[in-house]
């Protein structure tokens, strides 16, 4: 039905647009959660989950018991199902998706052939030529001799009708599970000293890492949930400047985190847990210089980052504007690689950038002398205007004041300074001719 | 003897700061000096300055081949920033530690982040306040730019004021805050000063 004449029908739908990522998470949720019944379940469509239970119903009591236990529990659930159990996989498809129930062993065709041809999981177009031919049924279809029903209809029909009725092979191919990168240690005695922990989190850290190599994954955080015997958890937890797999070095983050660990009366289980991962690809280890100077560096950045944040340790990359707040990032070296840097030529640039501090008694353009920072300064000589524009699309507040005439002033004291000028807030305030003395700023410092 | 060997080699060895030791600057023109010294070290590089200071370094004006290799660190405090300054000189792969501590050093965080340096084989330069010292820098410049008569020359002023290991001196130079190379302006004033220049 169209949503337009569902409206009309009842105008106080309420509506909702499809999540597809999320109903996608929320099947993937309810396979592993159907693992219960069946150990190969495999999600079927983006509606349906397929379980090979051969071998399983007798744990249950038998198949209807299953089933019941399966649909009560989804019940309880909230969840609206139908479910069916058949001999193969394509009559338990098309009976799931029509009713639902319980096929008996060596009755395929009788249970199933009551069903419409489109429950055989056959395109548009075949089903519509079946229907024009008067083939509604699949009991219609079993009759019927194959080579001439392949030939109308293609070999699609007939390999979906063998596999519905067992004459094909048709096994449920259940995706690999996603790799989960914890591993946890459970003690017989508790523990409260820290070189004991540390030995504990070196074996853990050891399968971890050796989980994250099988599986080509590096870690850039990892957790280590330490449980009390009074049932009380601590937790410690790292980040890494990059993708990393190396025991020992990982180890070093997590000594000052769990030297503030409180124990109490002991630790008696510790689990470890890598919640981020980034792919690694196998590399060289131990080899030439240059990559133990790089393992050292993210080795550094990582316990620097541990300690003060990893938003504190910036790296400095170019950008693509000509403001001079704006010219270059300071983006976390953690989660970013250094950018080979374009050299441009033009007007030179100072070597310090601040925040514009306002000048005082400055006299004429540019200022034969002002003052700034409590000094005194007298222009020995100025080059300029270089006049920079605001970018329009960008509304940042230090530029409303308009365009800037920027001036390398060097003083007579010394300091070579970045100044400007912003004519245009001074007409807004005076009339087109500016009255007053113009608005100057430091912006910077020259080498 | 040794400081006399370093003079026959060139003249812009002079300034070359020696390795593995803590060094300091202070002066209007400190954060030259450093960008000249960071020039002057392959290899990663570091810059600490407390998140507080306004004043960062611009990408587009520092010398060629130094923004890439730079790396900032901004920590809140004193301690995690003395903190940083040590752990900095400890890694081996870091050629040069710049940092800017905001108060005056003790004898014995001087002399720990010395051993750092030994131990991490690293370089570090405080740019300090004035008369922010430590007793237990290797050397202490004292950096002024200064003005010039000539259109397009930037000269500075660097002081030698403390060495432990040679003399102290003082220099006028013609240095652009782009190459590696500088242009000595007055060899002969050099010369002739007394020897005890300052302090």
């Amino acid at each position: 039905m169209a949503l337009a004449d569902a409206r009309a029908i009842c105008p106080d739908l309420a509506t909702r647009p499809a999540d597809l990522a999320r109903e996608a998470a929320a099947l993937a949720s309810l396979r592993r959660w159907a693992g219960r019944y069946a150990p190969m379940v495999a999600t079927d469509g983006v509606d349906g989950l397929m379980a090979d239970i051969s071998g399983v119903p007798h744990l249950f009591g038998g198949e209807a018991d299953l089933r019941d236990d399966l649909q009560a529990r989804l019940e309880r659930a909230g969840l609206h199902a139908t479910s069916a159990i058949a001999g193969t996989r394509g009559a338990a498809h098309a009976l799931a998706r029509h009713g639902g129930g319980i096929v008996a062993d060596g009755q395929l065709a009788e249970g199933i052939g009551h069903l419409p041809v489109t429950a055989l999981r056959v395109d548009h177009d075949t089903a519509e030529a079946l229907a024009r031919v008067g083939l509604a049924r699949i009991a219609d279809l079993t009759h019927l001799p194959r080579a001439p029903l392949a030939r109308r209809f293609g070999s699609g029909l007939v390999l979906r009708l063998d596999q519905a009725l067992g004459a094909q092979a048709e096994p449920v191919a259940a995706e690999p599970d996603a790799p989960q990168f914890g591993v946890r240690m459970t003690l017989p005695e508790p523990i409260g000293l820290q070189s004991d922990v540390m030995a504990g989190l070196a074996r853990l850290l050891e399968r971890l890492c050796a989980k994250l190599a099988r599986h080509r994954m590096g870690a850039r955080r990892v957790r280590l949930e330490l449980r009390r015997v009074d049932r009380g958890t601590a937790q410690v937890e790292i980040g890494l400047a990059r993708p990393m797999r190396d025991p020992a070095r990982i180890a070093v983050l997590f000594a000052k985190g769990v030297d503030e660990v409180e124990s109490g009366f002991g630790i008696d289980a510790l689990r470890l847990t890598a919640p981020v991962t980034e792919t690694l690809a196998p590399e060289q280890i131990g080899g030439g210089p240059t990559i133990r100077h790089e393992d050292a560096l993210a080795d550094l950045l990582s316990s620097v980052g541990n300690r003060i944040g990893f938003d504190r340790v910036l790296r400095l990359l170019p950008a693509t504007s000509l403001i001079p707040e704006r010219s270059f990032l300071l983006a976390p070296a953690a989660w970013s690689t250094p950018e080979p840097i374009p050299h441009r030529a033009g007007v030179a640039r100072p070597i310090i950038l601040f925040s514009p501090e306002p000048v005082t008694a400055a006299s004429g353009t540019p200022p034969a002398r002002f003052r700034w920072r409590r000094m005194r300064f007298t222009t020995l000589r100025a080059t300029g205007p270089e006049r920079i524009t605001p970018e329009w699309w960008f509304d940042d507040p230090a530029w409303r004041s308009g365009l800037r005439d920027y001036w390398r002033v060097e003083t007579q004291e010394g300091p070579r300074l970045w100044l400007f000028v912003t004519p245009q807030s001074q007409g807004a305030q005076d009339g087109p001719a500016p009255v007053g003395p113009l608005n100057w700023y430091v912006q910077g410092e020259f080498a | 003897m040794r400081s006399d060997l370093r003079m026959q080699t060139g003249p812009t060895d002079l300034f070359d700061l020696r390795p593995r030791r803590v060094h300091e600057a202070e002066g209007r023109g400190r954060r030259a000096f450093a960008l000249f010294q960071a020039e002057r070290h392959p290899g990663p590089l570091v810059w600490i300055l407390p998140a507080y200071v306004p004043e960062l370094p611009m990408l587009r004006g520092l010398p060629r081949g130094v923004g890439e290799r730079l790396h900032l660190f901004r920590p809140v405090g004193e301690t995690d920033l003395l903190w940083c300054i040590e752990e900095a000189l400890r890694a081996a792969p870091v050629s040069l530690v710049i940092a800017e501590p905001e108060k005056p050093m003790s004898l014995t965080a001087g002399r720990r982040l010395q051993l750092a340096a030994e131990a991490g084989r690293t370089t570090g330069l405080m740019l300090i306040r004035e008369g922010a010292g430590s007793n237990a820098t290797e050397t202490r410049w004292k950096c002024e730019p200064v003005a010039s008569t000539a259109a397009d020359s930037t000269l500075h002023q660097w002081d030698l004021n403390k060495n432990k290991k040679g003399t102290s001196g003082s220099w006028v130079l013609n240095w652009n805050g782009a190459s590696a190379a500088v242009h000595m302006v007055s060899e002969a004033r050099q010369r002739h000063e007394p020897a005890g220049t300052a302090r």
